[in-house]
């Protein structure tokens, strides 16, 4: 960060990053309405009254979908030095996922 | 070093990130959310063994009101969107627009939480559906209630943040410190989408 | 604050900077402290465990307070002895190995401390309070919802304190190996009880969360009414021992991973050889780590799963045999053709190669979940799992202690009373558990009070008793050792093994800010590199200059202190709603301390150049 006080190149630099920080503003805005979008076709499936084998697939994936927007870009993890949040994020998603899916096979059903 | 520290002029364009106790605090709290995931994993594992054991009480398909669900995800998610908007103005060093961001994201996080109380309440009273009452209804509480808990405390930590920040700009002591907080923020919504769809979609669906 | 630490410190004030202190070196002495007084506590009871079953039909004890007895000893001795222990090696060596002038987060590490020494406290005032846990360490459901003392109310408190602390811990060490690593240090360079560190940070992080629901949930049914392990109100109980061996599986690894790192330096040390194979060790390491998430049920081969779900399981249990076969291999391979030294840490070493193999036979052997309802809650069970921790991870422990003594406390322990504490432990340890095995073929079940006379069980048992005199036999010379050495031996040199990593390149105990100049690493074994192709000194990567050093603070011990004042009142207010008031004094302690840390500014203090100079040299190799 030495040449933040570098005088001569400052303004440059830092309307490059102003400008780069709108663009990537603009893709959350995008993201944000995909996610809303995701949600009302979600809930609009269950109104719907469909067959519950074709509805839980649907929104599952869905809710899918709209948790892998929120990680990479709401909360950046496709920017650059994030590749240790992404390796444990994705060693908590298996570890969550084998939990998930043990606790919903093999228990006693009563 | 030490006002070098606390200075609010010629910030990194990454201010979260620009010290080592940043960069520290920064990967830290990612690695904590990577535990919070297999948290919630337990308790979604342990409310999907348990819904179905409603015994006299009510069981899901009748219990839940879509229209509440409704409205309490589009408060989170846009709650969400707020605070994108806080780290924006921080990251421009706007340290204003970042505290009225951060204020809107404060308002709908105890709009969402006011709603949850109301929706138990409901519950508890209107379906006798109390935390006691049979196997799933403990389930639902502790899933749901958990993630309510989680909540309370992002809003006490943000308004705690907000108050003993207010005078002064944003630095590259606090920067970290507003950054994991809206992190944290973001993970509640990423876990209560699973909650919606989860929990109370699912459970519509039956 | 000056540089040169004051020599001469009244009680109090070596007390306030204990209570106060972020260092890692204090806290690794803090950690061993701990740890052992609790392993001495679990000692104790194995011992009154083992006299009970010296005879058939002994009336020792009774059956209530054996079964509290044996419960405790397995709490205490994972959660509370082995654990902090291996955080205590951690703490010292870690950082130092890396290159570190100190962790990542030197508050929460000291916050890690005080969490897991209130819990452990919390757990053990169960005993003066009405009978301690008594449902096994594992604590199935639903025994444990109807056990009718509190015991199992601290049980659960007790260890939900402790796991925080732990998860702390993790998390600190995982962003020390990734941020605080020296010029030079790459992750392929790290020494392999580094790398072991971070990968048990790894279990300890996505493992101990399974733990804290599996607790949350047990409380909520004990305190609070909840219904999830009740079968009459529609609970089901597989869900605890899904839960708890969910973390409890991974937890074994992050047990004998430590040990295993221990066991590569020691080896490669004393045969003044390179680890044989260290890329392959890295990757056995990670692969163990990765398979240990995926066999947690062969705990619960006998539940009825059904054969799909116990094949499964059975598969992914006997492939971790290959990794860890790997890593025998490559610790054989080290000391092939190197000139071998057998100092008291090497002993421990090889003690541990022969010891743990047939703990990880019988762990195959286990593994075959066939054969697994034959074996399934025998002594045979019992006698696996002390093969793997004692003969894994207590040796690992032991060795890593009397390698890493001169580290934290600045003198080598005697090696004389070593070798005799090795013997009789090593021995002693085999009289107590080898028999075990053929108890277990003969049908002796664990975790019962007596055993009827004329079933052949009786020689066995009573030998198995002897051994474990030997094994306390040994104990007790090591602490005596502890306390001689301290007091008469001479102050060690700063590398008395000829050692090959970081750590032995600064002065024994080394100063607080351990590296005047971060050391530049040129390959792996640095220090070994220095001394075969430089000068023997490490050559620094940085010019001398100030150092950031973290601020003490007294908040740890206060929130700690918190958290266990509301737990006690959560225990009670069953009994008398009046207890609340002591939860929410608690509570208040432990989020105000938590908000004042937050208001208050914390940026730590420099130790300037000016200061390093008019010291002069000889703290930094």
């Amino acid at each position: 960060m030495a040449n933040q006080n570098n005088s001569t190149n400052l303004t440059e630099k830092d309307l490059f990053y102003r400008e780069k920080k709108k663009e990537e503003m603009k893709h959350q805005i995008i993201t944000f309405a995909m996610m809303i979008i995701f949600t009302l076709i979600a809930f609009g499936i269950v109104m719907a009254d469909v067959s519950k084998l074709f509805t839980i697939p649907i929104i599952i994936v869905l809710a899918i979908v709209q948790v892998g927007f929120q990680f990479f870009y709401f909360m950046h993890m496709s920017n650059e030095g994030h590749s240790w949040p992404t390796t444990m994020i994705f060693s908590g998603i298996f570890a969550a996922f084998l939990t998930v899916l043990a606790l919903t096979t093999i228990v006693w059903w009563g | 070093m030490a006002d070098e520290l606390l200075k609010s002029t010629n910030l990194p364009h990454d201010p979260e990130r620009a010290t080592l106790e940043g960069k520290n605090k920064f990967l830290g709290f990612w690695f904590f959310l990577g535990g919070e995931t297999v948290l919630f994993a337990s308790l979604f594992g342990t409310y999907l063994a348990l819904k179905n054991s409603h015994l006299d009480g009510v069981p899901a398909s009748e219990l839940y009101g879509l229209g509440l669900v409704f409205i309490m995800t589009m408060i989170l998610l846009t709650s969400s969107l707020t605070s994108v908007y806080a780290i924006y103005h921080m990251k421009n060093n706007d340290h204003k627009k970042m505290m009225l961001w951060l204020g809107i994201t404060v308002l709908l996080g105890f709009s969402f939480l006011g709603l949850e109380v109301y929706e138990f309440y409901h519950y508890v009273n209107d379906y006798g559906h109390g935390f006691t009452t049979s196997a799933f209804s403990s389930a639902f509480y502790a899933l749901v209630g958990f993630h309510g808990a989680h909540v309370a405390f992002g809003l006490g930590w943000f308004i705690l943040l907000m108050v003993r920040n207010r005078k002064r700009g944003i630095n590259l002591y606090n920067a970290p410190k507003f950054y994991i907080a809206s992190l944290y923020w973001h993970f509640i919504d990423v876990v209560w989408v699973f909650i919606f769809t989860v929990v109370y979609l699912m459970g519509v669906v039956g | 604050m000056s540089a040169t630490a004051n020599k001469k410190a009244g009680f109090g004030s070596v007390l306030w900077d204990y209570l106060t202190t972020v260092d890692h070196k204090k806290i690794a002495i803090l950690y061993l402290f701990g740890g052992f007084f609790f392993f001495i506590l679990g000692g104790l009871e194995a011992m009154l465990v083992r006299i009970q079953l010296i005879q058939p039909d002994n009336n020792f004890v009774s059956a209530q307070f054996y079964n509290e007895l044996m419960t405790m000893h397995g709490t205490t001795m994972i959660f509370l002895a082995a654990m902090p222990l291996l955080f205590a090696l951690m703490n010292i060596a870690m950082p130092l190995q890396i290159g570190a002038r100190d962790v990542a987060f030197p508050f929460v590490n000291a916050l890690g401390f005080w969490l897991f020494l209130v819990g452990g406290i919390v757990v053990n005032i169960s005993w003066f309070t009405g009978g301690a846990p008594d449902a096994g360490w594992t604590a199935y459901t639903p025994l444990s919802i109807f056990s009718e003392s509190h015991g199992l109310d601290y049980y659960s408190i007790g260890l939900q304190i402790a796991g925080f602390g732990t998860l702390m811990g993790g998390i600190n060490f995982l962003v020390t190996v990734i941020t605080m690593r020296t010029p030079g240090m790459t992750m392929m360079r790290m020494p392999l009880f580094s790398w072991t560190t971070f990968i048990a940070s790894v279990l300890i992080l996505f493992a101990f969360p399974a733990l804290t629901v599996g607790l949350f949930l047990l409380t909520f049914d004990r305190l609070f009414g909840a219904n999830f392990f009740d079968p009459s109100m529609g609970g089901n109980v597989i869900i605890w021992e899904h839960l708890f061996w969910i973390f409890g599986h991974p937890e074994v690894y992050i047990l004998i991973l430590p040990a295993f790192g221990v066991f590569s330096e020691v080896i490669s040390t004393f045969s003044k050889k390179r680890l044989f194979g260290y890329s392959s060790m890295v990757f056995a390491t990670v692969l163990i780590a990765f398979l240990g998430f995926m066999v947690w049920a062969h705990h619960m081969f006998t539940v009825g799963l059904g054969p799909i779900a116990n094949s499964i399981f059975a598969i992914a249990t006997m492939a971790i045999a290959v990794p860890t076969g790997i890593k025998i291999f490559n610790w054989l391979f080290t000391m092939w053709g190197g000139t071998l030294r057998f100092n008291s840490p090497m002993l421990f070493a090889l003690g541990f190669i022969p010891s743990f193999t047939i703990g990880g036979m019988t762990g195959v052997m286990l593994g075959a979940a066939a054969a697994d309802f034959q074996y399934h809650d025998t002594y045979f069970v019992v006698a696996h799992f002390h093969y793997v921790i004692v003969g894994g991870t207590v040796f690992g422990i032991f060795a890593g202690l009397i390698y890493w003594w001169p580290k934290m406390f600045g003198k080598v322990l005697n090696e004389t009373m070593n070798h005799w504490f090795f013997w009789l432990f090593f021995i002693g340890f085999h009289l107590t558990f080898f028999l075990q095995h053929f108890l277990g073929l003969m049908g002796m079940p664990r975790r019962y009070w007596v055993f009827l006379e004329g079933q052949g069980l009786d020689l066995f048992n009573l030998i198995s008793t002897i051994g474990a005199f030997f094994m306390a036999a040994g104990t007790i010379l090591f602490i005596y050792n502890m306390i001689w050495t301290a007091l008469k031996a001479p102050q060690a040199p700063a590398d008395p093994w000829d050692g090959r990593t970081l750590e032995w390149a600064i002065a024994s105990p080394p100063p607080f800010y351990n590296f005047k100049q971060l050391p530049l690493v040129r390959g792996l074994d640095p220090l070994w590199i220095e001394k075969t192709e430089g000068n023997g000194k490490m050559q620094p990567a940085e010019p001398l200059g100030d150092v950031h050093m973290p601020n003490n603070s007294f908040i740890p011990f206060v929130m700690s202190v918190g958290l266990g004042i509301a737990g006690i009142g959560i225990i009670y207010q069953v009994d008398n709603p009046m207890w609340w008031i002591v939860a929410a004094i608690g509570f208040i302690i432990f989020f105000g301390s938590m908000a004042v840390r937050s208001l208050k500014d914390d940026l730590g203090y420099h130790i300037h150049k000016e200061d390093f100079e008019k010291e002069g040299d000889g703290s930094n190799g």
